[in-house]
């Protein structure tokens, strides 16, 4: 049964290794906070962290996180100080409208400003295009991006 | 979706009324996570633990008069139990009785009742009702969530709810300290009595809900609203931005099975063969069943026990099938089809005379493109059944419980009381979750009764994969529009003869014999002539396609805006006119809504004073849609053939605000979908019958890099409050043509733009 690094717990899933880490969160772990939008990492919301790095969990099968650190939403709004630093911004801006693209958006910009301390919008437009919001909350995304960079500072 | 609530209660057939009301089930007073054993899932924030005290769970109507005529008594969506609980602590959950999607009622209809209820707001929590008779749209009667009704049709409900609660709350503490009620008063929580003595509504709660439930009550006056107007967070802000708030997809029940559909090609066509030997030997897949899908069609799900096998199951499918029998629409073929019905005369929606048009000095003659559009809410669709001998239980996030538990029902064959809906929270929805034939629900009740049949007793969660959901139908309707105008050297419009082409949205489903009048569709028509004072002529024709045509944000105006607003710039431009003044004139000494708008996004643009660089240019528009007014200034570029917008400047009039911070958001994302729009790849095709695109590779979406800076502002008013979830939408598109115009000359009469 393969094992998964899973936000610092080595955890078993029993799940056949072609599976993506996807669907090895979702429905094997229970882990629904990453979430399914496209399956062809066209829209992002299915983004993680493997080794700080933002990935597309729903084309990523579990095979290529053999050994390596998968971090996801669950915890990245509270045990890492950037997260937590995105998290309060999100929430000063009011950023999320239906909700459901958000943890990937976390996720990307959470890599976005753990790699650059101080993003342009080209910076941020480059981090976050890959993830999709159909409610339209790019410009808060935008102005809670800047400010979690600032309260980072 | 465009509901007059009073003529629609008044049309709505009798048997769909009744079948309704049958479908609403016993009263339940509590709806929360708690009483879901086995679910271990988070609902609308951490509903306290501790049970709470629904107020007035023995309803009295107290009647001061006691006239002896038969007590009126209130009406299940006017009980404060099914809306409000307090618990022993001072927390105040408050039921909604709308889907959130996205447009933030989740705070706003419980900052109305907190307002009433002098409610402490740190205080206050908020949660989903149920298919409960007392979550209906008070004017509907029945559970809606759409035509921005939400908080216009339950601005007064709530707040009545919220003094309901307030008075009984005040009746106990004056019981309990031996005080007539007008010596108190209420304050951010607290009963107040002389000497400044004070109770917590959480200390009153138990002996509150003995008291009898009022029947009138005081509102207060305006001027004393501390939280109705204020920018307000959204109340599921943090579960939201954490990864901590569930949707219908993430509903986990014991044992739960996952399945997928194999759905035909073509809209209702039928299975020929197929061999399931390969899906049947992937690890994980439980069953494979023959199953019925939407417009008669036949499909076939794969049953397994998570959405990856379930899906590598379908993959390895060999399947044929039968499209012999239904009509294969083609983009190519609508388009000609269309075009020809538009020169032949229709049913007549607007008489004018058009004798003026022959003799006219200037004349524009125009024909418009509006493809099909799928509405892509990022959550897709999804709806997990459970069966339990002559029960069911459904989880999803819809706009219409209560039609979907009836159609549960009837699909299952049980007994509409004995069907209960549990309505999630939805990732986005844009219509797509208001569908009068239940298309998803039905088929995933369609899944479940398979599966018991082939034995199996686990709930079935039916998911769709986004290819299905692109493929799958209930499009915005391709439409062609065509226009005659006749104008004189000074603008003045003397004839205005306009045709319009497209699939009746609401024919064939419960809501036509309110909406389809005369063979005219009022979905269609909405937003064409108002607010300019023109001699139009409308005629209409709804051909029937096999393509299922669904409400898509802000529905008619969609494409009706673009028409009206961007032909109306046309004739003030041919005319050496400025687009403001032109509308404005044109507006007569009516319409002061509509120029409030306009006027307020045109001073807070520049428009007219800042000096725009020499490759751009101002596009203007304004709509009324829903009962709300948005105007749109603009500022747009294109380079080397391609549009760019740059900035948007909103002018916004939808009388009484509750939460700016709501208003704000949706005219922002409003505007991003009136974007998607013009954008390339925004527009749904089918050659021979089959839908072209799949994801959002070739269904594209804007992104991060297509949101132009957007400034919102809104007109001051003390009026009730109209609706803000559509409305945002319907100018965008015209103003962005409009400097596209100012630009090259050239207005695009086609979506999305090609200018090349």
């Amino acid at each position: 049964m393969p094992t998964l690094n899973i936000n610092g717990k080595d955890t078993a899933v029993d799940a056949d290794e072609s599976t993506p880490i996807l669907w090895a969160l979702r429905d094997t772990l229970g882990m629904t906070g990453t979430k399914f939008g496209c399956g062809q990492a066209l829209c992002g919301a299915c983004t993680v962290h493997l080794n700080g790095a933002p990935i597309r969990s729903c084309i990523t099968h579990i095979s290529a996180a053999a050994g390596q650190k998968i971090t996801t939403i669950e915890a990245v709004t509270t045990n890492d100080k950037v997260g937590k630093a995105v998290h309060a911004a999100w929430v000063k801006h009011d950023v999320a409208q239906c909700g459901y693209c958000q943890s990937g958006q976390i996720m990307s910009a959470t890599a976005l400003l753990q790699g650059k301390k101080k993003p342009t919008d080209a910076d941020i437009d480059a981090a976050m295009a890959g993830n999709v919001c159909r409610c339209g909350t790019y410009v808060r995304i935008r102005a809670a991006i800047h400010d979690a960079a600032k309260t980072l500072a | 979706m465009h509901f007059d609530a009073q003529t629609a209660r008044a049309h709505m057939p009798k048997g769909l009324v009744a079948l309704m009301n049958q479908a609403q089930g016993a009263i339940n007073t509590e709806s929360d996570a708690a009483s879901h054993e086995g679910v271990a899932r988070r609902t609308f924030l951490k509903v306290s633990a501790a049970s709470g005290f629904a107020l007035g769970a023995f309803p009295l109507v107290a009647s001061a008069q006691g006239a002896g005529a038969a007590a009126a008594g209130l009406k299940p969506f006017e009980q404060p139990s099914a809306f409000v609980r307090i618990d022993a602590d001072g927390t105040v959950t408050v039921t909604i009785n709308r889907l959130d999607f996205g447009q933030g009622v989740q705070t706003g209809l419980p900052m109305i009742l907190a307002e009433e209820l002098d409610a402490d707001w740190s205080k206050v929590r908020s949660v989903h009702g149920d298919a409960n008779q007392a979550y209906a749209d008070p004017m509907m009667g029945m559970h809606l969530t759409g035509g921005s009704n939400s908080i216009k049709n339950s601005y007064t409900q709530y707040r009545e709810l919220g003094a309901r609660t307030r008075a009984m709350l005040v009746s106990a503490a004056a019981a309990q300290w031996g005080v007539d009620a007008s010596a108190l008063r209420t304050s951010n929580g607290f009963v107040v009595g002389p000497g400044g003595k004070k109770l917590g509504y959480g200390a009153l709660a138990e002996a509150a809900m003995k008291q009898p439930v009022p029947e009138k009550v005081t509102l207060k006056d305006p001027k004393q609203f501390r939280l109705i107007g204020k920018p307000t967070g959204r109340l599921d802000a943090k579960a939201k931005s954490s990864g901590q708030q569930d949707y219908g997809i993430d509903v986990r029940l014991p044992g739960m099975l996952t399945a997928v559909v194999a759905r035909p090609p073509v809209f209702g066509a039928k299975l020929k063969s197929m061999d399931d030997s390969a899906a049947k030997a992937i690890k994980g897949v439980k069953a494979v069943l023959r199953v019925p899908t939407d417009r008669g069609g036949e499909g076939v799900a794969i049953v397994a026990d998570g959405y990856w096998p379930a899906k590598q199951g379908r993959d390895a499918l060999k399947v044929e099938w039968d499209t012999s029998a239904v009509g294969k629409p083609d983009t190519t073929a609508l388009l000609a089809q269309y075009r020809e019905l538009a020169t032949k005369p229709g049913n007549v929606a607007m008489q004018a005379d058009m004798a003026p048009l022959a003799g006219a000095a200037h004349k524009i003659s125009a024909e418009f493109v509006f493809p099909y559009l799928a509405h892509a809410p990022m959550e897709p669709l999804n709806c997990t059944v459970k069966l339990d001998g002559d029960k069911a239980e459904l989880w999803m996030g819809t706009q219409m419980p209560g039609l979907d538990a009836m159609a549960a029902a009837k699909t299952l064959g049980l007994q509409p009381q004995n069907v209960k809906v549990n309505t999630q929270m939805a990732g986005g929805g844009f219509g797509r979750r208001a569908i009068p034939t239940s298309d998803y629900v039905v088929e995933a009740c369609g899944v479940a009764k398979a599966a018991r049949t082939a034995g199996i007793t686990a709930p079935v969660r039916t998911l769709w994969s986004r290819e299905d959901a692109i493929k799958g139908g209930y499009y915005r309707p391709m439409h062609v529009h065509r226009a005659e105008i006749g104008f004189d050297a000074q603008g003045k419009i003397l004839a205005w003869d306009h045709t319009i082409v497209g699939q009746s949205i609401t024919k064939g489903s419960p809501f036509e014999a309110f909406m389809v009048k005369n063979g005219i569709d009022a979905t269609a028509v909405e937003g064409m002539k108002e607010p300019y004072n023109v001699p139009m002529k409308l005629s209409v024709h709804h051909p029937d396609v096999n393509v299922p045509v669904l409400w898509w944000r802000s529905v008619g105006s969609t494409h009706t805006a673009y028409a009206m607003e961007t032909l109306i710039d046309e004739v003030a431009r041919t005319t050496k006119q400025d687009p403001v003044a032109y509308r404005m004139a044109l507006m007569g000494d009516k319409h002061p809504r509509h120029k409030a708008a306009l006027q307020l996004a045109v001073a807070q643009s520049g428009y007219g004073k800042k000096k725009l660089a020499a490759d751009r240019a101002w596009g203007v528009a304004v709509h009324e849609s829903f009962e709300s007014v948005v105007a749109y200034v603009v500022e747009a570029s294109v380079k080397d053939g391609t549009p760019k917008l740059h900035s948007i400047t909103a002018g916004v009039h939808c009388n009484l605000v509750v939460n700016p911070k709501s208003v704000e958001a949706q005219v922002q994302g409003a505007a991003l979908m009136g974007l998607s729009m013009c954008l390339p790849g925004g527009a749904i095709t089918l050659k021979d019958g089959v839908v072209e695109q799949s994801n959002f590779g070739d269904f594209a979406v804007p992104r991060i890099t297509d949101m132009p800076q957007v400034t919102v502002h809104i007109v001051p008013s003390a009026d009730p409050p109209k609706g803000m979830g559509e409305p945002g939408l319907p100018p965008l598109a015209p103003a962005f043509a409009n400097a596209i115009a100012q630009l090259t000359g050239k207005t695009p009469r086609e979506l999305p733009f090609k200018l090349a």
